[in-house]
């Protein structure tokens, strides 16, 4: 019934048994890999130390300045707290496509088979779900193949059993092909407790009707066929039943919002807020990532900086001896060098202040460059049907050709100024523009999408990297969400820390106000002369 | 207060204006503001205080002459009391036609150091 990502919907019967191999393998690779952090395993939190060798030392290390050298060294942790769960640096990883099973093929010397458990997980369910579904078909039909002479013939009460089963199966599987055939986004780290638990109860409950069936149909072999096959529609009640409960579960449960969760980017601040429902860490940082994609703006490491046009350079103060006294110069010296400094420490606010202000004032006078050089070239563009008079057709690709150079040296520098470009290649640029002057849109239209940072999805170049976050908690994943709790998604450049705070319980009570009772009195204060 | 005098009222003052009546206007020479109807937090004398107050007395007026000050509070006209009176009750029974004279019982802060005679 689920074949959703159940990534690791059996790895709770899977992961007993390779704990352990797992722990053995990562530790000798670590050892043998020095400083190699793989994200994809579980890893426990690693320590290190700098040590700064003097000069003359000549052991390896990194680079050097002024001939000091660096040496990394990390302390491994022992493994005598491997069961202990309260650090776990685990690895979700979205879209699994084939480069994905691929890649993960490769890191599987890693973590032992972490995504072949996961791929074993989905399969197992589909498996157990087609199982499920056929179970019921089969209790009907082995009575036919097996004992047909001895059977009753199927009276009216029988053929309406048969009906509602037959209807009954048909809307478990419409309903099961509506909610859980999707394909995958998301893989987790742990295990899905819903969705095993789920998967337990279907396994059960079909288990144990098999049995049942086994020891009473097939031995004893019954004459009433009636019973059998309401013994069958009451299977199908049951995984109805199930459905339903999955869908609660799964699907309804965490709809109604709970907590407000505030997610910061650490690198230049952006946050949002969100509502969420009941969740469980891994599932509400599932969520949360896939509301990041639509509200960030893509982080520019570029932008940290306020360029500045001419770097200034106070620290050369040239001294001129104007009194021709050579005796003084030291002392006049280092107490103008001193006075110099306590200015320049307050010069350094005015410094950042006008430049940020010349910084935005060159952003503007681009932008307005831009936006101008776009409207004119936008209107040397007209549809086939509205002109009148001699022309020659393009097609929309051709037409933008046609005006893009127009508008490119303008657009460039304003990309440039903004430090976009890294996201805008001439080829997106165009497509773009012909996209936009097949469906008549503005210039303003058109420039929407390079005068406003949007969100990060927008970015293609970034899709088609595989996404890889790291989920940084201190407590075990399944724990649902609790105010004041706090963990982090970690990407390479930077990461999002997330804080849950919870909805505070409004209590709402009813006034009644009685549209008479709106009278109002003037209050005035005259002056009359008598 | 003189001895044997009844203890209790608010000591005021009587003035009489004559009212000399040119055009449109009463002829009386001053204004009046304050009144149940409105707002009593604007009155610079007393706050909070709904009687009819003098607001201004204009030069070589009858009241003027008469010794009628600005922030004086009327109490009665001619016997109606103003105490308790609207605005434009106020101005009714002070520019009533028929009444040539009117006699004016005023209170003042500073009452008792004014010249004439305090009645209650």
């Amino acid at each position: 019934m689920e074949t959703e990502s159940v990534r690791s919907g059996n790895s709770s019967y899977v992961s007993h048994r390779s704990h352990r191999s797992r722990d053995k393998h990562r530790d000798r690779k670590r050892r043998s890999r020095g400083d190699h952090n793989h994200s994809s395993s579980l890893l426990k939190a690693d320590r290190s130390v700098t040590i700064q060798t003097p000069p003359h030392s000549t052991t390896g290390g990194g680079d050097g300045e002024d001939g000091e050298e660096v040496i990394e060294v990390q302390i491994l942790p022992q493994d005598d707290n491997w069961g202990d769960n309260t650090t776990a640096i685990t690895g979700t990883s979205e879209q699994t496509s084939m480069e994905d099973i691929s890649r993960m093929a490769k890191d599987m010397e890693d973590s032992i088979g972490l995504g072949s458990i996961q791929h074993l997980g989905v399969v197992i369910a589909t498996m157990l779900s087609f199982f499920a579904f056929l179970t019921p078909i089969a209790f009907v039909v082995l009575p036919l193949v097996l004992w047909k002479e001895t059977l009753d013939p199927c009276n009216t009460v029988c053929h309406g059993l048969f009906i509602s089963f037959a209807f009954k199966l048909l809307i478990l599987l419409i309903g099961a092909w509506a909610l859980f055939f999707r394909r995958p986004r998301v893989v987790m780290p742990r295990v899905f407790v819903f969705r095993s638990m789920i998967m337990a109860l279907v396994f059960v409950y079909t288990l144990s009707y098999w049995l049942f069936y086994g020891v009473r149909v097939l031995d004893e072999r019954p004459s009433n066929y009636q019973d059998i096959v309401q013994y069958a529609v009451s299977l199908v009640d049951a995984l109805l039943f199930i459905h339903y409960l999955a869908v609660i579960l799964i699907e309804l449960r965490h709809l109604r919002p709970q907590f407000i969760v505030k997610v910061v980017r650490n690198t230049d601040g952006e946050n949002r807020f969100y509502h969420v429902g009941q969740f469980s860490i891994q599932r509400a940082a599932v969520w949360l990532l896939e509301q990041y994609y639509r509200d960030f703006p893509p982080y520019n490491p570029a932008l940290m900086h306020i360029p500045t046009r001419a770097p200034k350079q106070l620290t050369g103060f040239k001294f001129y001896d104007v009194d021709g006294n050579p005796g003084n110069a030291s002392a006049s010296q280092t107490r103008a060098m001193i006075a110099a400094a306590g200015r320049r420490h307050e010069s350094i606010h005015k410094e950042r202040y006008y430049e940020e202000q010349e910084y935005e004032r060159r952003v503007k006078k681009r932008r307005v460059r831009f936006v101008c050089a776009t409207e004119e070239a936008f209107t040397h563009i007209k549809r086939l049907s509205e002109e009148r008079g001699p022309a020659v057709p393009m097609d929309p690709h051709e037409a933008a050709q046609a005006i893009f150079p127009a508008f490119a040296r303008p657009m460039q520098k304003y990309l440039r100024v903004t430090k976009q470009q890294p996201y805008h290649t001439m080829d997106s640029i165009l497509k773009h523009l012909a996209f936009c002057i097949v469906h008549d849109c503005t210039p303003k239209a058109f420039l929407e999408r390079y005068l406003t940072p949007g969100p990060s999805i927008q970015n293609e170049s970034e899709i088609h990297k595989k996404q890889k976050w790291t989920l940084v908690s201190d407590l075990p994943l399944h724990n649902s969400l609790e105010p004041g709790m706090s963990f982090a998604l970690r990407e390479q450049s930077f990461s999002l820390l997330v804080t849950v705070m919870r909805i505070p319980t409004i209590k709402l009570k009813e006034d009644y106000q009685d549209p008479k009772s709106n009278k109002f009195v003037l209050r005035l204060q005259s002056e009359t002369s008598v | 207060m003189a001895a044997g005098s009844p203890i209790g009222g608010i000591p005021c003052l009587l003035i009489e204006i004559v009212k000399e009546p040119v055009g449109g206007s009463a002829g009386l020479g001053f204004s009046i503001g304050g009144g149940i109807d409105q707002d009593p937090s604007k009155n610079p004398w007393a706050p909070d205080d709904t009687g009819i107050f003098v607001t201004n007395v204009m030069p070589d007026g009858p009241a003027a002459r008469a010794g009628l000050n600005p922030g004086d509070k009327i109490l009665q006209a001619n016997g109606y009391d103003l105490t308790m009176a609207t605005h434009k009750d106020a101005i009714k029974y002070l520019t009533k036609k028929k009444e040539q004279v009117i006699r004016l019982k005023i209170f003042r802060p500073d009452i008792l150091r004014t010249r004439g005679n305090p009645s209650m």
